[in-house]
């Protein structure tokens, strides 16, 4: 990653236009001909250093529902309980922590009684309780890394 | 929702097209005019259903390798304005109120802060606890491990 990638990606994570031409316009800002920034990003993407470019939506207000849970596995059984829990489509990131709850996972579905159905359907395939965490207030969520 | 919106997020939810006319591209897949992408982009954006458009980047590969879930006790009626300035800070990239399980979980403020090495979290994380000062109860963090899972929003 050079100095030209690292303005790309630092300078690139909102903002982007609404226009016809947004890339020529986002090209502009960064003194960069609308090729060139086109060229980058796809090896950006292509890479790694950038997982998306686009719209991020919020799943909740886009009227599905979202919650954070957790689980205390067993270290002898948590690969198991793992691909188990990762099977479900509605499980959009899981992270192992060192904690005695050292399985977060947060489900995202299109309604809330779906979310009680998956917690229900692991919690009987896994045979573990699955706390459950939902979001009650977010204060100012944005995520910006500096390359 | 209606029915244009809904096309729109299913067809650039795992991004947008990399030419020149990305919105032309997603109107003729989607069979709508190109000007109609924009302006319900635009409003979608406006009610906040888009947090933002552009570059999402990958943790790792930034070198953002460390990742800290934080979790604090405070006082209810405190928590709103202490959970707005924990969120201030330029680290802490989420910030939520989330209700505690007693007796194994008294927290109710999650803090995620990500950096290079886990001496920058933990510094961060003596950061933190200045702004929450006298009203901290009690505290834990928990280190990530490993990622066991990851996608994007899927609808």
């Amino acid at each position: 990653m050079d100095e030209l990638d690292r303005a790309i990606v630092n300078r690139l994570q909102g903002g982007f236009p609404l226009c016809e031409r947004p890339f020529a316009a986002a090209a502009l800002d960064l003194g960069l001909e609308e090729k060139v920034l086109l060229e980058r990003l796809e090896k950006l993407l292509q890479d790694g250093t950038l997982t998306r470019f686009g719209p991020m939506y919020d799943a909740e207000r886009l009227g599905g529902a979202l919650t954070l849970c957790a689980m205390s596995v067993p270290a002898a059984d948590f690969e198991r309980v793992a691909a188990l829990v990762n099977a479900h489509p509605e499980v959009a990131h899981n992270y192992e922590r060192m904690h005695r709850l050292n399985m977060w996972f947060v489900l995202a579905t299109e309604s809330p009684s779906e979310i009680e159905r998956v917690i229900r359907t692991i919690e009987a395939q896994t045979a573990t309780p699955v706390l459950e965490f939902p979001r009650l207030e977010a204060y100012f969520v944005e995520l910006r890394l500096t390359a | 929702m209606n029915r244009v919106d809904e096309k729109i997020v299913r067809a650039t939810q795992a991004g947008l097209p990399l030419v020149p006319e990305p919105y032309r591209a997603i109107a003729e897949a989607i069979g709508v005019s190109e000007k109609t992408v924009r302006s319900r982009m635009r409003e979608m954006l406006a009610d906040g259903r888009i947090r933002r458009i552009g570059a999402v980047p990958n943790h790792y590969a930034l070198g953002y390798t460390v990742n800290a879930m934080s979790v604090w006790d405070v006082p209810d009626e405190a928590a709103d304005a202490l959970g707005a300035a924990v969120g201030a800070l330029p680290f802490v990239t989420h910030c939520y109120l989330r209700p505690r399980l007693p007796p194994d979980w008294p927290y109710n403020l999650f803090a995620m802060v990500h950096g290079r090495t886990r001496l920058e979290v933990e510094h961060k994380l003596v950061e933190i606890r200045g702004v929450l000062g006298a009203r901290l109860r009690a505290q834990d963090v928990l280190f990530s491990a490993r990622i066991l899972k990851k996608t994007g929003l899927r609808l």
